[in-house]
């Protein structure tokens, strides 16, 4: 019988009984939650917390279950925004169940999570996962002990290979079978203050159902950190194999474009066109133009932007980022940040909204913001396609691959520079500390890869596609009125021609600076807005050919510098203002792009001419 | 007076020593980041060992008990006070 505590209380049974998943980060307690939801799990948001989280409903029996997975916290009791949001979830919804997941192979320090749930007085399963690691490492872990010490079910399993899951998710039904009540918590953090899990409570569990190996092993990780993390060759390494990445992006995903832009071509001429055909010319052609380019543009893009994730789960499953965060360390101290500010620069590269979002999990708020601050120079799969467009008209063959290169230098540059320079100022001057697991080298599945490149995509177009859209028919509406009006007397042209005293010294042209206020929106939209302002069709040769007798190089590289570093996107915007909660922050971030971008390209653009004229 | 010996103060080839106390700065984000230490397995009675430090001397790679390793470093390391065995 479990009694509740002076922070739980009991409540009105819950009508869909509710399972709550919580566990330390990277104990693979997502990777169980989606086992037992079959991965038909949803994003859900939940009133009153900045959080979303993956949540399913399940029916077992003719009732149904809902289930939730909390965010991977270190303890109940902390005050980062992750450990307050599920103390806040807790506190205001009812539940039912708690599963809590931990690493069976670190159960010593693992300990704690269930511990302080048995002390909250709530019903629990407990998940001893990693089973294959724990066999690895030599632990040695008594459940039927160690279960009746916790007085909760207590079950090994390995979420990542499957291996006892089924009898696990058997042992969560017949525990929702005996509970029942509903369960709720007042002011986690205050009760730990006096009824803390202390090192002995820990130990004492221990003692009783759990032998930890010799501290002295060499593991085959030592052997392999041994190379890679070497003081001599590690770095090398590490630049090396990032190279390999961009590389692969290049050209694997680069390339995985071509098929879906003849997809959605294929499908405009033979399926969306001739449907269209009842309508006025001017609706279809809106259609076809504004909403249907929008679609197009981004499904167009999501190739690309999957492969970078599939390379990077990759890596991050492995074990090999953690090892770059530490390796960078040092570096990146000197602007203000940590190694986990690299990592969370490279992920930038890929999109800068979940580099973002990555930020959660810097204590310090200023050393947060700065982060925020510098996320948006990290040059962007979306942007990459502008550059790959423009490149290849101003700089054709293996010189437009090295000024692509130099590109993701400056990228890194700018973001570093600013970085110290705000530091250095005291604006975001921070201490966070920084400390961070290295786990052990590990095969990343296909199945989880696929698992967390879905979840990215799916994430990823719904933020997109309604900003795609607006993007594309705003700049149709801007390039085909007044009604008549073509060229420079449209409205899009008007504003360009507004905005030429600041745009000239930079050579952008008016109709390129009408793309690049479309690009405001959105990257993929800026290279669809270059192609109706010239009037000619999206990637089309006419167009790279028309773009190539009227750019030159210095033009050219001054619009992809000026494109590399202002606001990437509404997206991104929307996520600053999400993850600050500051208009004022949002709009200084803003600020300092638009100042950077200008400068940058004010900077090349005349010296370039001083230089060579 | 002998003075307290800290993490950082520990070397590859001390090997292993005991951790005798993890203390916060007593501001809030010190006491958060100390039980954060906690978490990590950085408790009284464990063992430490410096299984290698980065290419500027700093981080460390610290074995934490048997199975956990993490990257800490020097300014955070001497918040965990240690005693050599």
């Amino acid at each position: 019988m479990i009694v509740a505590s002076s922070a739980s209380s009991v409540q009105t049974k819950n009508k869909i009984p509710r399972i709550v998943f919580i566990g330390q980060p990277n104990t693979g307690k997502s990777t169980f939650f989606n086992t037992v939801t079959k991965s038909n799990a949803g994003v859900a948001n939940w009133p009153g917390l900045t959080v979303d989280f993956m949540q399913a409903n399940l029916d077992n029996n003719g009732k149904t279950y809902e289930f939730v997975d909390l965010p991977g916290i270190y303890d109940l009791e902390g005050f980062t925004e992750d450990e307050l949001v599920v103390q806040k979830f807790l506190e205001n919804y009812n539940f039912d169940l708690i599963v809590c997941v931990i690493n069976a192979s670190q159960i010593d320090r693992q300990i704690l999570m269930p511990l302080q749930v048995q002390r909250l007085g709530l019903p629990c399963v407990l998940m001893l996962n990693m089973a294959d690691e724990v066999k690895r490492f030599g632990v040695k872990i008594n459940t039927k002990e160690l279960s009746e010490t916790l007085n909760m079910p207590v079950f090994t399993i390995s979420a990542k290979y499957g291996s006892g899951c089924v009898l696990a998710i058997q042992g969560i039904w017949d525990k929702l079978q005996t509970i029942d009540d509903s369960y709720k918590c007042s002011d986690i953090a205050n009760f730990f203050r006096s009824n803390k899990v202390t090192d002995k409570d820990m130990d004492e569990v221990c003692k009783i159902g759990v032998e930890m190996p010799s501290e002295d092993v060499t593991t085959f990780s030592n052997r392999l950190d041994s190379i890679l993390l070497n003081r001599v060759v590690g770095l090398p390494i590490f630049f090396i194999s990032m190279l390999a990445v961009f590389l692969a992006i290049w050209f694997v995903g680069m390339p995985l474009q071509d098929p879906v832009g003849n997809f959605t071509d294929w499908l405009q001429g033979a399926a969306i066109e001739p449907s269209l055909s009842f309508l006025p010319k001017g609706f279809s052609d809106f259609i076809i133009n504004g909403p249907y380019a929008g679609f197009a543009a981004l499904l167009g893009f999501v190739p690309l932007v999957a492969f970078f994730f599939v390379v990077m789960t990759a890596l991050e499953d492995s074990g090999y980022l953690s090892r770059a965060a530490y390796l960078m360390d040092a570096l990146m101290r000197a602007a203000g940040l940590d190694g986990r500010g690299f990592v969370l620069q490279l992920f930038g590269f890929g999109c800068n909204v979940p580099a973002i979002m990555g930020t959660r999990t810097i204590r310090s708020k200023t050393q947060r913001l700065l982060s925020i601050l510098i996320i948006p120079f990290a040059l962007c799969s979306a942007r990459l396609q502008v550059f790959v467009f423009f490149l290849g008209i101003i700089l054709p063959g293996i010189v437009g691959g090295f000024a692509l290169w130099l590109l993701y230098i400056i990228s890194f540059v700018v973001a570093f520079v600013l970085a110290m320079i705000f530091n250095l100022s005291g604006q975001f001057k921070s201490k966070d500390p920084f400390v961070i697991e290295l786990p052990p080298y590990r095969t990343p599945t296909f199945k989880q890869v696929a698992l967390n490149v879905w979840s990215e995509m799916t994430t990823f177009v719904r933020n997109l596609a309604i900003f795609m859209i607006i993007g594309t028919c705003i700049t149709w509406y801007l390039t085909n009125y007044p009604g008549g009006a073509e060229g420079m007397n449209t409205y899009a042209g008007r504003i360009g021609t507004f905005f030429q005293p600041l745009m000239a010294p930079l050579g952008i042209n008016p109709l390129l600076t009408v793309s690049l206020i479309i690009g405001f929106v959105a990257k993929e939209v800026q290279l669809a807005a270059v192609a109706t302002m010239y009037g000619l069709g999206e990637g089309s040769d006419a167009l790279k050919t028309t773009l190539g007798g009227v750019i030159t190089f210095r033009q050219g590289f001054s619009y992809c510098l000026f494109s590399l570093l202002y606001v990437p996107c509404l997206t991104t915007v929307a996520t600053i203002w999400g993850e600050t909660k500051s208009a004022r922050f949002t709009i200084f971030s803003v600020t300092v792009s638009m100042v950077v971008a200008w400068v940058v390209a004010f900077g090349f653009y005349q010296s370039w001419g001083l230089i060579f004229s | 007076m002998t003075t307290q010996l800290t993490l950082s103060d520990l070397d590859v080839s001390d090997g292993t020593a005991m951790v005798v106390d993890v203390v916060s700065d007593g501001s809030q984000i010190g006491d958060g980041f100390r039980d954060r230490l906690i978490a990590m397995g950085l408790r009284k009675g464990k063992t430490v060992k410096v299984l290698r430090k980065a290419p500027a001397g700093d981080p460390y790679q610290v074995r934490v008990g048997s199975t956990t390793e993490i990257a800490i470093r020097k300014t955070e390391a001497k918040l965990v006070l240690i005693s050599k065995s």
